[in-house]
């Protein structure tokens, strides 16, 4: 425990630099603009943003960056609860119970409570992110090429088992992620794959054009034709403080949330969008006035906002303390450590701790300056909805292409993510989920070169899958969910996964 | 028709492109595998997986029942990222994104002459400056010296 303190005193010796600062400022307020744009979600947002770091040290990036994730996640409540536009994907459950508050009047109190839930939520997660990625750390160092293959395996079944709608149709689209990632060169035998002379395409798919088409992109393509947002309602500074009411009945849905947010958010798939759903449906349950919700419960605000910052914490721990990505947004921001010569895992946190602990410090600041942007400038922020949508979309548009071109200053990447953008489009249309395609694409390389390092290490037996038992119990879990998945399918019920695609749509239960 | 037939059917064909064009490649042995083998392996689990949606999708919504209205629009965006892209070094950035910002704010969004070319000299400029100097940032200079 003394050594945790140490190291923090490290970590806020660098996070209180003015520099990182300053980064972590213009991240929060970058994060909380995009969050309050719809359709600019925190991953295209990242995306875009992640050239302009190339200029900057390690840690300044991913300062930025972590600014720019959990700023979104603030800012997409504020459309939710004053517009019921959410401003981003998990922002969805706050819409009806934020929403329902402010036509009472209440639209200031259901903005406090959701930062303050943002906040707290915010700060106790990134302490169990402390204390819970080095013994993480310590334990991967004991994985060997076997363990990682199974890991990784389990991650892509765990998020298409996690992901709203069908299990069948998210493991389709992480397999053409995998696919799309056996694109380039192999790095065991030199071998060009499916790269038709194009030599871009040696060193694989990026990250940034896949990410920015099947989501940027696609979602300029998606909203195109849209009407202009309707009249917003701006509730005035005084009126932002909750009754005495309020904050008893906000205080346990804000503490269950940041649990369950926390914990959802460390398993792989889209957990910010279902901590959300499942904290709202937990609150409904555990409420004494279940008939409120829906018509302005302060749990039904408190309790998904919390999680869902919660589990923007919880993502991070296997990306720093395994190098295995949760999320396309994790994923994204793996590469931008990639980028500038930072190897996330195992060794991160022994080799680069100013690092790690810096950017540790920096969340706890982070969100003590979202808390003091939010609430005073909410009708600042509010404004950038008076954009008109006819405007919006061409800049987005030429962001895009700025921010892929920049990656690597190559055309082909861009020719890419236009591609990856009309893809995304038309997989929206057919209903199937774009990130497991982000996921596949990441973690086939890694995947392809556990399994052929194994069969090394094994002379060519398979049995050394099941024959290493921290290999083995991953790979019965990730069987165990198999079966999980099949059972939902074979039973025909609306299970909690196609319940939340319902409520990602607006259907909302 | 239904939308997941439709998208089973795309990634089951999709599947079957890349096991034929994995003939190209060493499979190595079954103990051994080559560099054609694990994408050969991912395209058969993507065609099972193709195939099961368009088995099991016939009470999906229909096609033709799907919301195509911004279809049109779409299609004219993706033209302009499409002119973007192959004009980033042909013809520089800034002229490639002022025409881009031009077609899509003048024609197809059918503001007034003065908003869409401000708007459009201001992104194109300003966007330059950001990224290019201030972010030092590469971007293409076309044959114009702009």
């Amino acid at each position: 425990m003394l050594e945790t303190l140490q190291n923090l005193a490290l970590g806020f010796g660098v996070a209180l630099q003015p520099p990182i600062l300053l980064y972590a400022f213009a991240g929060c307020v970058i994060g909380t603009l995009v969050g309050v744009l719809p359709g600019v979600g925190p991953l295209a947002g990242i995306s875009l943003l992640l050239p302009a770091t190339f200029g900057l040290d390690a840690t300044r990036a991913i300062v930025l960056l972590a600014g720019i994730y959990y700023g979104a996640m603030y800012g997409g409540s504020t459309t939710s609860i004053l517009m019921r536009i959410p401003g981003e994907a998990a922002s969805v459950m706050t819409c009806i119970d934020g929403y329902a508050m402010a036509r009472k009047g209440r639209a200031g109190a259901a903005l406090a409570i959701a930062a303050v839930g943002s906040f707290v939520a915010g700060t106790v997660s990134v302490v169990a992110l402390m204390l819970l990625a080095p013994p993480l750390a310590t334990f991967a160092l004991r994985l060997g090429p076997p363990e990682n293959f199974a890991l990784l395996l389990l991650g892509l079944l765990v998020l298409a088992y996690m992901s709203g709608g069908s299990m069948l149709k998210s493991l389709a689209m992480a397999a053409l992620g995998l696919m799309l990632g056996m694109v380039g060169i192999d790095p065991m035998s030199g071998y060009f794959r499916f790269a038709y002379g194009v030599v871009e395409l040696g060193d694989g798919i990026g990250v940034v054009p896949l990410a920015v088409g099947l989501f940027g992109l696609a979602e300029v393509l998606a909203s195109a034709g849209q009407p202009t947002p309707p009249k917003v309602q701006k509730p005035k500074l005084r009126e932002l403080l909750p009754s005495r009411q309020e904050w008893r009945d906000s205080m346990a849905p804000i503490g269950r949330g940041t649990v369950l947010g926390f914990l959802i958010g460390i398993v792989p798939g889209s957990a910010h969008i279902i901590s959300s759903f499942v904290s709202y449906a937990v609150e409904r349950r555990l409420s004494r006035h279940p008939e409120e919700f829906g018509h302005g419960a302060v749990a039904g605000v408190a309790g998904p906002e919390s999680a869902n910052n919660s589990a923007t914490s919880g993502a991070f721990v296997p990306m720093l303390a395994l190098g295995v990505p949760s999320g396309p947004i994790p994923a994204v921001m793996l590469a931008a450590l990639m980028v500038h010569g930072v190897s996330p895992g195992p060794l991160l946190i022994q080799q680069q701790p100013a690092l790690f602990w810096g950017f540790i410090a920096s969340m706890y600041v982070g969100n003590v300056m979202l808390l003091m942007l939010n609430l005073p400038m909410v009708g600042l922020f509010v404004n950038v909805l008076r954009i008109p949508y006819g405007l919006l979309y061409p800049a987005i548009l030429v962001f895009c292409v700025v921010g892929v071109y920049a990656v690597n200053g190559s055309v082909v990447d861009v020719w890419i993510a236009v591609t990856m953008g009309v893809l995304g489009w038309l997989l929206r249309k057919l209903d199937f989920e774009t990130a497991p395609i982000v996921l596949g694409a990441i973690l086939a390389p890694l995947l392809e070169m556990s399994l052929r390092q194994s069969l090394a290490m094994s002379d060519g037996h398979y049995a050394i899958f099941v024959a290493r038992p921290i290999a083995a119990v991953l790979l019965a879990v990730g069987a165990a969910l198999l079966l999980l998945g099949l059972r939902a399918w074979i039973a025909r019920g609306l299970d909690w996964r196609e319940r939340l695609a319902l409520a990602e749509k607006g259907d909302a239960p | 028709m239904t939308i997941d037939r439709a998208g089973g059917g795309g990634l089951a064909l999709l599947a079957l492109w890349v096991l034929w064009e994995c003939r190209r490649l060493p499979l190595g042995s079954w103990h051994e595998p080559g560099a054609g083998a694990f994408p050969a392996a991912l395209a058969l689990v993507a065609l099972g997986l193709g195939l099961a949606i368009v088995a099991v999708g016939g009470r999906a919504t229909r096609l033709v029942d799907v919301d195509w209205r911004e279809t049109p629009r779409a299609l004219v965006i993706v033209a302009a990222g499409a002119f973007l892209t192959f004009g980033l070094e042909r013809l520089g950035y800034r002229p490639s994104v002022l025409v881009a910002l031009l077609f899509l704010v003048g024609a197809v969004e059918r503001r007034g002459l003065v908003p869409t070319v401000a708007f459009a000299v201001g992104m194109a400029w300003g966007s330059f400056y950001l990224f290019n100097t201030l972010l030092k940032v590469p971007l293409p200079v076309g044959p114009l010296g702009f």
